[in-house]
């Protein structure tokens, strides 16, 4: 029997399309417990690699045949060992290239829609850690916002299109993520927009976005209008795209809301976070279609595997839009947070431009869960 | 630096050698023994850690220098169903109280030195159990004499021994650091 390599984007399009997959992670408990591929038909079991060093015996019956089986870990060297056993055993199974590593970085872009005046937009999904980005293209122009750190994937993709990259926009200081937004502004000569109270710290040159700020793309009428909505963090802006797309930031998820303690100041910012939710987005329409920078768990996603829903849905179904009582609202956000997501100081820190590691430190800080939301 | 009975070279592998590499070590050590690991993979210090748990051994501590991870961990041994043979004994929780009145009070750590290094009750005099004899004449026959080590074993046969050799006042601290709540010190960083 032969070990095949299986692509983190080939898991991607099995998460999308729904496919069963039996995948045998095995990393060690607490990694594996921290965040692990998940998936509406995707099984997984957890044994460490270590504990199958003398033979793969034990767990054989855990191994389905009428399935494809995948072998996971860290980086890819035990999956392959782990692999190698199971195929000696007369099993047909595969292991992900580069991977927990990989499955972390990957993007999957998704194309949300076309735009009135020509032009489109595109979701660009990171299924292994929940971030998403987005690609608004016209006329031989294109915006990136809230990019992740790996920037050739944007850069690669405006090549693909044949389109020139002229604005990068973060709706706000990341927390859970390092964004790859100053990088793709200085290698395109982009302008980097940035919320200025978000930006208090920031060691470089932005250009401060701010509410009423309009931003043309191409030269249709795409306007990117700024709507200040704090409560995430104080310099949170939401987006206005084409009339018709509402870029929520982590402000509003599809399931859940933002959650307001990252910087350390949750009692502060409950107010901002509730005025954001319960009037100025009451104020818009409810057939804007709501594209946030966060989902939390599969069930979010569309069948094509976007994550998009419109905002009168969710003022009907988001459980955090419907609490009418304001104490309870902030007993919610404040009282029952989840752990904070790794890293997240000095992932904040490396988007001030304050501290700069290296690749493989980047990479570390971002693995696992993001956890940007209460629900 | 600490002194370990074997030093296993892990460097620039990458996972699953460190620990394959680790395993293979560790069955030909004694038990009690202490491997020390440079490996710099970073995912090492998890995976050791979850390991030594699963097969028993002891996983004393990880030195960061450099670029370089030493981990330590220690063999695991049966120490625990011999039977104690020494007569005077103390619990923790008295020793801990009896330091609190007098920061003098004698405390003999007889564990490895790579144990005592990662967590020790701060007077505690590093002395491991074969370098004993060593020790012999530095210490007052006289005085008190607290012994600890991990589980109140190794402790007991040093007592004995030291009262063979005259000592006339030495304390079998039980059971020992393994469950000690007590103010503690480490000689790494």
């Amino acid at each position: 029997m032969s070990v095949k390599e299986m692509t983190a984007k080939e898991v991607a399009k099995k998460v999308i399309n729904k496919d069963e997959l039996f995948i045998l992670d095995v990393r060690n408990e607490s990694d594996f417990n921290d965040w692990k591929i998940e998936g509406e038909n995707i099984e997984v079991f957890n044994t460490p690699y270590f504990d199958l060093l003398d033979g793969v015996e034990e767990i054989l019956d855990k191994i389905p045949t009428d399935r494809e089986v995948l072998v996971v870990c860290a980086k890819e060297g035990s999956s392959n060992m782990i692999a190698e056993m199971l195929s000696d055993e007369g099993f047909t199974v595969s292991y992900l290239k580069d991977g927990m590593k990989a499955w972390s970085e990957h993007l999957e872009p998704v194309k949300i829609g076309d735009l009135t005046n020509g032009g489109e937009i595109y979701q660009f999904v990171r299924l292994g850690k929940g971030c998403l980005s987005y690609m608004v293209v016209s006329n031989g122009e294109a915006a990136v916002i809230d990019s992740t750190r790996k920037s050739d994937i944007y850069l690669d993709f405006a090549a693909s299109l044949n389109v020139e990259i002229t604005h990068v926009f973060d709706t706000h200081l990341h927390a859970d993520h390092i964004s790859g937004g100053r990088e793709i502004a200085q290698s395109t000569n982009a302008t980097y927009w940035l919320p200025p109270k978000d930006a208090e710290e920031v060691v470089f040159e932005y250009s401060p976005l701010e509410g009423g700020n309009v931003v043309t793309i191409g030269n249709t009428d795409i306007n990117i209008n700024a709507l200040y909505s704090p409560g995430h963090t104080i310099g949170s802006t939401s987006f206005v795209i084409d009339e018709k797309y509402l870029l929520s930031g982590d402000i509003l998820f599809i399931d859940s809301i933002g959650r307001p303690d990252l910087a350390g100041l949750a009692e502060d910012w409950v107010e901002d976070l509730r005025e954001t939710l319960y009037n100025r987005y009451r104020e818009l329409s409810d057939e804007l279609i709501v594209l946030p920078a966060h989902f939390m768990i599969v069930e979010e996603l569309n069948d094509d595997g976007s994550v998009a829903k419109p905002l009168g849905t969710l003022f009907a179904e988001n459980h955090g839009l419907n609490i009418a009582d304001e104490a309870e609202f902030r007993q919610m956000v404040t009282g029952n947070l989840p752990p904070q997501p790794n890293s997240y100081q000095e992932i904040r820190e490396t988007n001030m431009g304050k501290i700069t590691p290296d690749d493989d430190k980047q990479r570390e800080m971002e693995i696992g869960p993001n956890r940007c939301a209460v629900r | 630096m600490i002194k370990t009975d074997l030093v296993l070279d892990a460097k620039g592998l990458a996972c699953p050698m460190p620990i394959v590499k680790t395993k293979k070590a560790m069955s030909g050590l004694d038990s009690g023994e202490i491997l020390e690991i440079q490996a710099t993979d970073k995912g090492s210090t998890a995976d050791l850690k979850a390991w030594a748990q699963s097969t028993g051994h002891r996983y004393l501590g990880t030195v960061e220098e450099g670029n370089v991870l030493k981990h330590y961990l220690r063999k695991s041994s049966e120490e625990e169903k011999e039977e104690k043979k020494h007569p005077n004994v103390m619990k923790n929780e008295e020793l801990e109280q009896k330091i609190d009145a007098n920061q003098d009070t004698v405390v003999l750590d007889v564990r490895e030195a790579a144990e005592y290094a990662f967590s020790h009750i701060p007077n505690a005099k590093s002395v491991p159990l074969g370098e004993l004899d060593e020790y012999l004449n530095e210490l007052d026959k006289e005085s008190e004499i607290h012994v600890v080590c991990q589980t109140g074993n190794r402790s007991d046969f040093a007592a004995q021994k030291l009262t063979a050799a005259g000592f006339k006042q030495v304390i079998n601290i039980v059971p020992g650091m393994s469950e000690w709540t007590g103010p503690t010190g480490k000689s790494v960083n």
